[in-house]
């Protein structure tokens, strides 16, 4: 008995020797690597919401991730790339549960995700703490990607995105409204959550700081379906025009019964890209025709090719991508996978070696990348930590007769930044 | 009132007095406020009542389905509105069939009197299996068990109903003859809004024939008394229960109908939660276990919710009040629960179920 315990305790010296030896060995990152042996495949984690009402977001973005993953035809480096599906239900502390069980895994190369700017919130903090980075295809809250801390600024080192910065669509919906609508009063509603929020005062400051007045700042909850009292105080405000940047049934609900409120009948409105979809027109009727829009822009023959391999595969059982960030999770997921590609090193043993600082890294370096939402350029300036939307896949649509009747869609472009450019001049 | 000045002194009873005060105080003076600022017309305010009684109606259809039951099994069906859902969402499919071919606008009211049966008629089923498969097996276990038991049930019905439907938001398409207005002394009162009152009414008074006029009803109440007795007078118990779980879905499906119409978008699987929580507070509200009571709770939440947070909130200068108003809902829930727990009717019950 003595004897076997002896010779234990010698093998687990032993044991603990080698570890680090084997370690040093192979990884020189500061963060530790990502070790994959011969035989087993590169695995991915996506943070989506799958499940709750902001469901069908998730299931866009996954359907995104799963065709650039086909595009490679599901291998990278001579293996298999391996998705490991997490559920954040679009909500802070399901980001921070989700980020938990990825962290858990030291298997996992990089995130994509979340779904929501709250649930980034809580996922981000142990995502960076682990090392991972992770890209998200639709948060757009201005604070993640600002280090800043006395302004709001949530930044954690490792956190990119392909998504657009609302700093830009704030900037463009506050800049529409006044030189080409004329506008001189405003009212905004948000509905609590951190991106609804952030855009809604962001628009607020660009419309003053344009000499507009902000008539009325005010706030539903997600669930609601009776908007009387709210459109009964925005009318008391008198405003030329209601900027509601809250996600969809919401945003349906106000759009609808505004046109029943009294004295909001002629003012126009304008929302985002929470409620950026095909059925937001026809979901309303009438009443929808001629609502602003800003959302992303995304056209090309590249995005023709990726909607018919969409039609053709039907990731998640749809014809068509359910709402409007599909591109971005697509791009995003490409560019994952290629920073995996150029830092993974294989040893002479067939092990591969993912440095976990160096991918973060090579996401920062991209620079001019043509994807299917424009070209990309990670940015690094204090507010755009991790930006690599550059804002101009955004313009300015305006619901018509063709998308209340038929779901035509995209609605058409009334305005974008080219077409601001050249007012400015 | 004030009993802390006849009884001998209870700090409990002090503090609920205070609270007492102080609530209707903040009323008075919210309400003041609101009203000498003319912020909000005289038309605005009948248009918010309006919208809070057809609103109300609604929760009403729904409560009726929490009290049918509690009032027969004294258990809380918290899939009650998954039930509801259910009836909703389906629906939406036939509706978008009834506009494609345009009958739906050709006959209007029979195409919702058809479109009501039929949501009934999902409900109803969803209802009547929901208590054979997941509450019967579990009659005469502690209250908790069914109670946790409709919980699980409640997610089981959401997640069932996206995977059948998907995930997306559906809407209803808007029926012409329900558009437009009725103008009664330079106010406007949406048509669908008395659209739905009037038809949430009928609906109410089928219940009560139902319940207090025929043979059927007389045995939901003879069970719903003492459930021994009734079984020693011969009425089939699991018949009478299941019949009531359907008359309760069948109100539930019909309410989704009617919310279809009046408001139109938002149908997904997820979109029977929110009425199902209002519901059962207005349930509690006007007394849970009894069916007058339901239909009062429903439209006195529905109302209170409308107005409330503009006059009231608004008026005591508390921002972004409107995001306020489920604040005001479920406050009403906790005072009733203080004040008066038995609800505005009280619980017309044998003593000792209460």
């Amino acid at each position: 008995m003595k004897r076997l315990f002896l010779v234990l305790t010698v093998l687990c010296m032993l044991l603990g020797l080698s570890v680090p030896a084997l370690a040093d060995s192979h990884c020189m990152d500061e963060l530790g690597c990502v070790e994959v042996a011969p035989d087993d495949p590169i695995v991915i984690a996506s943070i989506l919401a799958m499940s709750g009402p902001a469901s069908f977001y998730g299931a866009d973005t996954l359907g995104g991730i799963e065709l650039a993953i086909l595009g490679r035809d599901g291998m990278l480096l001579g293996r298999d790339i391996e998705l490991v599906e997490e559920d954040s239900y679009c909500a802070a502390e399901g980001g921070q549960a989700a980020a938990q069980r990825v962290a858990a895994d030291e298997s996992i190369a990089g995130v994509i995700g979340t779904t929501c700017s709250g649930a980034a919130q809580g996922a981000m903090p142990i995502i960076s703490e682990a090392g991972m980075l992770m890209i998200s295809s639709s948060n757009t809250s201005p604070s993640l990607t600002n280090d800043n801390a006395d302004e709001g600024g949530t930044y954690y080192p490792g956190y990119f995105r392909t998504a657009h910065n609302d700093l830009f669509q704030g900037a463009m919906g506050a800049k529409f409204a006044v030189e080409v609508l004329m506008a001189g009063a405003v009212a905004t509603v948000h509905d609590g959550d951190p991106y609804t929020e952030g855009l809604a005062v962001v628009m607020a400051n660009e419309f003053a700081g344009l000499n507009g007045e902000v008539v009325f700042q005010g706030a539903v909850s997600k669930g609601d379906t009776d908007m009387s009292a709210i459109l009964t105080e925005i009318a008391a405000s008198g405003p030329d025009l209601v900027y509601l940047p809250v996600f969809t049934p919401e945003s349906e609900f106000l759009v609808s019964q505004a046109a029943n409120t009294p004295g909001l009948e002629n003012v126009r409105m304008m929302t985002a890209d929470g409620s950026f979809n095909a059925d937001f027109a026809p979901n309303i009727g009438q009443a929808a025709a001629g609502v602003l829009m800003t959302g992303p822009h995304v056209s090309g023959d590249a995005y023709q090719e990726f909607l018919a391999l969409w039609a053709e595969e039907q990731p998640g059982g749809t014809d068509s991508p359910p709402s409007g960030f599909h591109a971005h999770a697509y791009d995003g997921t490409n560019l994952l996978l290629d920073a995996i590609e150029a830092v993974a090193e294989e040893m002479d043993d067939g092990v591969l070696i993912i440095g976990r600082q160096a991918l973060r890294d090579a996401m920062a370096a991209v620079e001019d990348y043509a994807g299917l939402t424009g070209t990309l350029t990670c940015q690094e300036a204090p507010l755009y930590m991790g930006d690599c939307a550059t804002g101009t896949a955004l313009a300015v649509f305006e619901l018509g007769e063709a998308q209340v009747n038929e779901g035509a869609w995209p609605p058409p472009i009334v305005w974008d930044l080219s077409m601001a450019a050249a007012d400015d001049m | 009132m004030f009993k802390w000045k006849t009884d001998e002194f209870s700090w409990v009873d002090f503090t609920i007095d205070v609270l007492r005060v102080l609530i209707v105080l903040g009323v008075v003076i919210g309400a003041w406020n609101t009203l000498s600022s003319g912020r909000i017309s005289l038309a605005q305010w009948v248009n918010l009542f309006a919208a809070g009684l057809s609103q109300g109606s609604i929760y009403a259809l729904i409560a009726l389905g929490y009290t049918l039951v509690y009032g027969i099994l004294l258990m809380i069906n918290f899939a009650h509105g998954e039930v509801f859902m259910a009836g909703a969402f389906t629906t939406v499919f036939f509706a978008e069939a009834l506009n494609r071919t345009g009958f739906l606008n050709e006959q209007p009211l029979l195409s919702i009197l058809l479109m009501i049966i039929f949501a009934g008629l999902v409900s109803m089923t969803v209802a009547i299996l929901l208590e054979r498969v997941a509450y019967r097996p579990l009659r005469g276990s502690p209250r908790l068990v069914p109670l946790i038991t409709a919980i699980g049930a409640s997610f089981f019905l959401q997640y069932t109903f996206r995977g059948l439907y998907g995930s997306g938001f559906k809407a209803y398409p808007q029926v012409k003859m329900l558009q437009g207005v009725i103008s009664v002394g330079g106010i406007n009162i949406p048509i669908v809004q008395i659209f739905v009152f009037c038809s949430a009414l009928v609906l109410m008074l089928g219940l009560y024939w139902l319940v207090e006029r025929t043979r059927i009803g007389k045995a939901m109440r003879a069970v719903s008394e003492n459930k021994e007795v009734a079984r020693l007078m011969g009425i089939d118990i699991d018949w009478v229960i299941m019949f009531t779980f359907g008359v309760g879905g069948f109100l539930a499906g019909s309410a989704g109908v009617i919310n279809g119409m009046f408001r139109p978008q938002g149908v997904n699987f997820f979109m029977g939660f929110i009425p199902g929580i209002k519901a059962f507070t207005a349930a509690v509200l006007g007394g849970i276990g009894n069916i007058p009571g339901a239909m009062l709770g429903g439209l006195f939440l529905g109302v209170i919710e409308a107005i409330g947070p503009n006059l009231v909130l608004a008026g005591l200068g508390i921002p972004g009040a409107n995001q306020l108003k489920d604040v005001i809902a479920f406050t009403m829930l906790v005072l009733v629960l203080i004040f008066r727990p038995q609800g505005i009717l009280g619980e017309r019950l044998a003593e000792k179920k209460a």
